[in-house]
């Protein structure tokens, strides 16, 4: 079954990171993909950019909202995600488990995938 | 990245919000400073072993006021510290404190820190070095560093901005609307002040200003995130995205600069231009430009041409157009003159440079520029006459450098 991992994180601690400490958490993250890459298992991975850069469509009216951000007043914002293929939650939950460890602060969000459709643009 | 880094990221991430909020509890500067050192050194003490609060910034404003209080009294009564187990008892405390500091509060707090620094009682540069001390929380030795004057001198210049803006006399209220509008320009022209300061510098100075365009964008996110939808906020981070994102490229190892059209483009970084192009993107949906998203938009037809060859002057000209009606300015009408040359010919821009001599006779970058045109005008003699002008008044070694590169290439024709 395909998991998505969601990064939730402290935006304004992580575009706080020096260049260097950013290298190093990637490269940490880096390790865990690959082995889950060599294993076959992963899925689309990306960072998504600060939410300062966002925008969002409301379509709770007609015509639809054209909105900055998100800036609900949240601590955490949605910072990138991965797809995982894993047996079960546990599977999941580990994966989860080890890219904690090469990322200081914030929490992944284990949400299973109902559909999943590759197009051209993940290839 | 030590185990800790994590600790270090938190505490440079609060620095605006808890000095803001310690300011407005102390009126002092000096005072605020001291209380948030101390609080981060027990910050530093306190997390490895807990793990970190649920609110840092919460927690170093809580223990920040305390240990002020607490320094008074000792003073005052001689009396001792509290032990620090009694810093736990914060754990229960914090999630309260951290209600009542509520994301509102922190935003009035860290525009009122951003203006306080922004004084317009206060020179630009005085601006900048209390801006990157107080906010950004960069030591006055990386600051004089940075400005390329002593650590006393710059010492100086800090304290004379800290007396002149003098506690009792700034306003701690929010702002008001209109104080918010002319504030924001300025706080933007200090930001955008700062990145140029590193954004100019070259060869050894350059390894010690680099740092400033970082600090500049990171400051210019914190002003996006408190006016979200202000489209020159925006206008004005993509642009420092989109220009540091060729710092990489800039500089051939002999520390000579490259011209943007001899860069390797590969070099540049994808990720800040990336992030530049969504932010100008943003800003244009608003429809109401202004200088800092012209500009921005310039840099983004640059950074969308995957070769110099593939960039669209006809734009980048109309854009410079733009800007000339926004903010007339000499300098701007001679940018504009290389798109010119580029869309209609070295003649075309040379006939609009020429009314310039009068007002430019002093900058170096008119005469390196007409002395370019006149040489692709094929009028060598006079090329050489302007070459050997800029030479006479380049600010640098590199600057000349570059200069006697065109006068090769005169000689060469000869």
């Amino acid at each position: 079954m395909l998991y998505a991992i969601l990064c939730y994180n402290q935006e304004d601690v992580v575009c706080a990171w020096s260049k260097e400490e950013d290298a190093a958490v990637m490269a940490k993250l880096g390790a865990v993909q690959q082995r889950l890459a060599e294993e076959g298992r992963l899925g689309p991975v990306a960072r998504l950019m600060p939410t300062t850069a966002a925008t969002t469509l409301r379509k709770d009216r007609e015509p639809p909202l054209v909105l900055d951000g998100p800036f609900a007043e949240t601590k955490e914002q949605l910072l990138g995600f991965y797809v995982v293929d894993c047996e079960s939650l546990d599977g999941a939950l580990q994966v989860a488990k080890d890219l904690g460890k090469a990322n200081p602060g914030g929490s992944y969000e284990i949400r299973p995938i109902a559909m999943f459709q590759p197009g051209p643009a993940g290839a | 990245m030590t185990d800790f880094g994590w600790i270090e990221g938190a505490l440079a991430a609060a620095r605006p919000q808890a000095m803001a909020a310690l300011l407005r509890y102390f009126r002092d500067m000096d005072a605020a400073d001291e209380a948030f050192q101390d609080a981060c050194l027990r910050a530093l003490k306190a997390w490895p072993k807990n793990g970190p609060p649920r609110d840092p910034t919460a927690w170093l404003i809580m223990v920040g006021r305390n240990a002020a209080i607490d320094a008074v009294r000792k003073t005052s009564r001689n009396a001792p510290l509290p032990p620090e187990d009694l810093l736990s008892d914060l754990e229960d405390a914090e999630a309260e404190a951290a209600e009542r500091l509520d994301s509102a509060h922190y935003r009035d707090d860290v525009l009122r820190l951003l203006f306080i620094c922004c004084h317009p009682d206060l020179p630009a540069t005085q601006q900048i070095a209390l801006a990157l001390r107080i906010v950004s929380g960069l030591s006055v030795r990386e600051i004089a560093r940075a400005f390329v004057v002593s650590d006393t001198a710059m010492e100086q210049r800090i304290t004379r901005a800290k007396a002149r803006i003098g506690a009792g006399d700034a306003p701690f209220e929010a702002p008001g609307p209109i104080e918010r509008a002319e504030r924001f320009a300025a706080v933007a022209a200090m930001i955008y002040l700062v990145f140029n300061e590193g954004y100019s510098a070259s060869g050894k100075a350059l390894e010690a200003k680099g740092g400033l365009c970082d600090e500049a964008i990171r400051l210019a996110r914190l002003l996006l995130r408190l006016f979200p939808a202000e489209p020159e906020m925006m206008g004005l981070a993509a642009l420092l995205l989109l220009q540091h994102a060729r710092s990489d490229a800039r500089f051939a190892a002999d520390g000579a600069a490259i011209l943007l059209e001899d860069q390797d483009r590969s070099l540049w970084n994808r990720r800040m231009i990336d992030e530049g192009l969504a932010l100008i993107d943003k800003a244009m949906l608003k429809q109401a430009p202004g200088p800092y998203q012209v500009q921005a938009a310039i840099a983004a037809l640059h950074a969308r041409a995957a070769c110099a060859e593939d960039t669209d002057w006809a734009g980048i000209d109309r854009l410079y157009a733009t800007l000339e009606i926004m903010q007339p300015s000499p300098v701007i009408t001679l940018n504009r003159a290389v798109a010119i040359a580029k869309v209609r010919g070295p003649d075309a821009a040379l006939e609009m440079i020429a009314p310039l001599g009068g007002r430019l006779d002093a900058y170096f970058p008119y005469h390196g520029a007409r002395g370019a045109l006149l040489l692709q005008a094929g009028r060598r003699a006079e090329a050489r006459q302007a070459f050997d002008r800029a030479i006479a008044l380049a600010n640098t070694a590199a600057e000349a450098a570059n200069i006697r590169q065109y006068l090769d290439r005169v000689a060469a024709k000869d």
